[in-house]
């Protein structure tokens, strides 16, 4: 995808989509039958397809010499409710996409629809959203890994991770009350400001996590048995990373040098520091580098925001966004015909198009809205990293065993909430 | 007197039997607070003080779970395979002495169930039929991640027994014997007894002849390669392989449920306890403790009490070095990752196998000059 496109949405040519991507699935390839080779069906019920994902392999003794993936197991029309919910409703089916960082799915989708109305949040609203997606990152990263070392037999390092995963959630719960399906975003603003001195235990969070991150990386990255498993396991290298529109963490494995949050910037990430940590191999153990590292400067770019984070409204003050606080919705008469409109039949859009795209918890996420006014999306696209990523599966697992395939799922983080939609 | 041996077998056996028995419960809770002492977390701690009787109620909730059998498995084999996984994890230990002897009314009393002249080929022999419960479980179930299970158990226990056969030859060697008991009795000497005869200047020394001479210190690499096969023959990570439970689902006892999935796991568990017994009673001297006789004579026993308090003691040892091996198990397990299958093949025989042929090599030199 061309730059031009992501800064400027209006110059979107939807005519280039399809030739820009090239869509790599295959459909039951007929020479995957063969008498004399045992074909397996791997999913989609099997403890290493997380989610509900297919893979039909003919296998060579523990090799696999062919296979085709499958995917949709969990479909459920997101992009179709979009079309059938105010813009106000559709937040919570942001949520339930890329479920290990919802956070991060909220902000794309409150993104894009400010970005379509001309709507800014004030400062406290963006850092928190800031805050609220590198706390998402780390708790997806978190989750890849932890989940691609229990696939190779490592269950301690992933209780290790998930720990302070839930101590996250925790932290999230504070925010909004839920842990995994937060809907926290507002298209304008935010479900609730932050509670007093959460930004605070963000930070020693963040610092207890760095320690914890560093125990982690002891115990399992010399690991010889680490290594001998995951070093030049399931290679995807650049090239071909950039004709399956990889992006994320597993592009940058292979050397694809670009983040959005530094390429891009959106929200404040301008103003804090934070490297992009970049790999050559683009194995699997170059994929669990990178995100261990990049944990690592999420949680630097925690520590820079809940410094410079200070007090003030989260809410943007246009009133077509703007819902009235309860003081006002039970005391005064307009206040509860705002309030009643709001949530009745949602706020006006103005027609046009918008794609915001922000850095994902595994890759570019992207919300794609067309709107011919009105209080509910024309169209709603996403664009969920998982499903480019799913794709590089078949390749990635020509010819390696039946245990590398399974590590390859795990490293590139394939979410099939996101994948299916 | 012939009464008062048969009663003495009885007992033995039933003792043996009662304590491998218990000791399967008493593993999977050190397992589960183990792994979450490690971990972070607390484990079972509901039922009964510490969490202990969660393994009973584990058993109960086995009993009384239903028991199908699948439509597509081959009936037989796959009833039978439990049970053919099981004994023989119970049979092994027959010959492992726990004990030295007690002499009661002039009646000789060895604290090991089976005297055996060829004990070790009786062990490597009824280890290896354990993987017969697997193989059947595997073929009978009809499935392919379970027959992917038994196949990886195959070779992985042939190409492992090997290895494992071999390390045991040094020690064979070093004792001139087959006998377990006998194999204990020549670990309890001092380490440089014979090397002495050769280098005077060795007896000397003063701390080095007070180091015992178990089998750990005349056979290090052996140990290290034996260790290793036995890690591969429980099927514990890093050599799960067969189980695999993240790659092929659960291996071979993908289609077992209640009391017969329970089998397997029994069996697993005691060829655990087993494995740590043998670690124990060949290479690190068995029952023998050293300086256990100055400690007797330092709390002043005498006759029959002396021998009863040392016969407990030496018991006490024997458990304490097997519980050890036990947890060392364990904790290999929640620390390191699983290998692949092909890296397991090439550790096995490239690695291995070759080191320790260099083993009994080395030990034929040593035992040629004297040394040991």
């Amino acid at each position: 995808m061309s730059e031009i496109s992501r800064e400027n949405p209006s110059q979107l040519d939807r005519a280039s989509w399809p030739a820009q991507y090239n869509v790599h699935f295959e459909k039951d390839p007929d020479d995957l039958w063969d008498e004399s080779r045992m074909i397996v069906n791997i999913g989609p019920s099997h403890p290493a397809m997380h989610g509900a994902l297919r893979m039909v392999a003919r296998l060579n003794g523990e090799i696999i010499e062919k296979s085709y993936c499958q995917f949709g197991y969990t479909h459920r029309a997101k992009e179709k409710l979009g079309e059938n919910r105010t813009y106000h409703q559709w937040v919570v089916y942001s949520d339930r996409l890329n479920y290990c960082s919802a956070l991060i799915n909220n902000v794309a989708y409150a993104l894009s629809v400010e970005r379509l109305m001309g709507v800014e949040t004030p400062a406290r609203g963006t850092w928190i959203r800031m805050m609220c997606s590198e706390l998402a990152r780390i708790a997806d990263h978190l989750v890849c890994i932890g989940i691609n070392a229990v696939d190779l037999g490592a269950f301690s390092f992933f209780l290790y991770g998930f720990h302070q995963r839930e101590e996250a959630y925790t932290l999230i719960e504070k925010l909004c009350g839920a842990r995994l399906t937060t809907s926290y975003t507002r298209i304008g603003g935010l479900m609730h400001d932050a509670p007093d001195g959460w930004e605070k235990e963000v930070k020693a969070w963040a610092l207890r996590t760095r320690e914890v991150i560093d125990e982690m990386d002891r115990l399992l990255t010399g690991n010889q048995i680490w290594r001998k498993r995951t070093e030049g396991v399931a290679v995807f290298n650049k090239e071909q990373c950039m004709d399956y529109s990889y992006s994320g963490p597993n592009a940058r494995a292979a050397g694809v040098d670009s983040d959005l949050r530094r390429d891009q910037p959106y929200l404040f990430y301008r103003e804090v520091e934070f490297d992009v940590p970049v790999a050559k191999n683009g194995d699997v153990f170059d994929r669990y580098a990178i995100r261990l590292e990049e944990i690592r400067q999420s949680l630097n770019i925690l520590v820079q925001c809940a410094e410079k984070i200070r007090k003030g409204p989260v809410w943007s003050e246009d009133k077509r966004v703007r819902i009235p606080d309860k003081e006002v919705v039970f005391n005064t008469m307009e206040g509860l015909i705002h309030h009643f409109k709001y949530f009745m039949t949602g706020f006006q859009v103005p027609a046009g198009e918008a794609y915001t795209c922000v850095e994902g918890g595994n890759g570019e996420l992207g919300m794609y809205i067309v709107s011919k006014g009105g209080p509910m999306a024309h169209r709603l696209r996403i664009r969920g990293p998982s499903v480019w990523h799913f794709q590089g599966l078949t390749p990635m697992c020509e010819g390696v065993m039946v245990a590398d395939m399974v590590a390859a799922l795990g490293s590139i983080n394939i979410i099939a909430g996101e994948l299916d939609r | 007197m012939i009464e008062f041996s048969t009663a003495a077998m009885l007992l033995k056996v039933i003792g043996v039997l009662v304590v491998l028995l218990q000791v399967v419960p008493i593993m999977v809770w050190v397992e589960r607070r183990g792994s979450a002492l490690m971990q972070n977390r607390l484990g079972p701690n509901r039922v009964g003080p510490l969490g202990l009787i969660q393994s009973l109620a584990d058993a109960l909730k086995f009993i009384f779970k239903e028991d199908p059998i699948p439509g597509h498995v081959n009936k037989f084999y796959y009833v039978i395979a439990p049970l053919v996984a099981l004994v023989p994890a119970f049979m092994t230990f027959a010959v492992i002495p726990f004990a030295s002897s007690i002499e009661i009314n002039g009646t000789v009393v060895n604290f090991q169930l089976a005297e055996l002249n060829v004990g070790l080929l009786y062990i490597l022999s009824i280890g290896s039929l354990g993987v017969y419960g697997i193989i059947m479980a595997g073929w009978a179930s009809n499935s392919k991640y379970a027959l992917f299970g038994s196949l990886r158990s195959t070779s992985q226990m042939i190409s492992y027994e090997l290895s494992m056969g071999l390390s045991i030859i040094g020690i064979v060697m070093a004792f001139s014997t087959l006998e377990l008991g006998p194999i204990v009795v020549g670990q309890t000497g001092s380490l440089v007894e014979s090397a002495a005869r050769i280098w005077p200047g060795l007896a000397q020394v003063p701390f080095l002849e007070h180091i015992p001479r178990w089998g750990v210190f005349i056979q290090p690499l052996g140990f290290l390669i034996f260790l290793t096969a036995v890690f591969a023959e429980t099927n514990r990570l890093p050599f799960d392989l067969p189980e695999g439970e993240s790659e092929i689902v659960a291996g071979f006892h993908l289609e077992y449920g209640a009391m017969k999935f329970a089998l397997f796991f029994m069996a697993e568990y005691t060829n655990m306890f087993v494995a740590a017994a043998l670690v124990t009673t060949l290479f690190f001297g068995g029952w023998h403790a050293p300086g256990l006789p100055h400690l007797l004579d330092l709390a002043g026993l005498q006759g029959m009490a002396r021998e009863w308090v040392r016969i407990l003691l030496e018991i006490a040892t024997f458990m304490l070095k097997t519980g050890f091996f036990l947890w060392f198990f364990v904790w290999v397990r929640w620390t390191v990752p699983r290998f692949r299958y092909d890296q397991l093949m090439n550790f096995g025989w490239k690695v291995m196998l070759p080191l320790s042929l260099v083993n009994i090599f080395i030990t034929g030199v040593l035992i040629f000059y004297g040394v040991i």
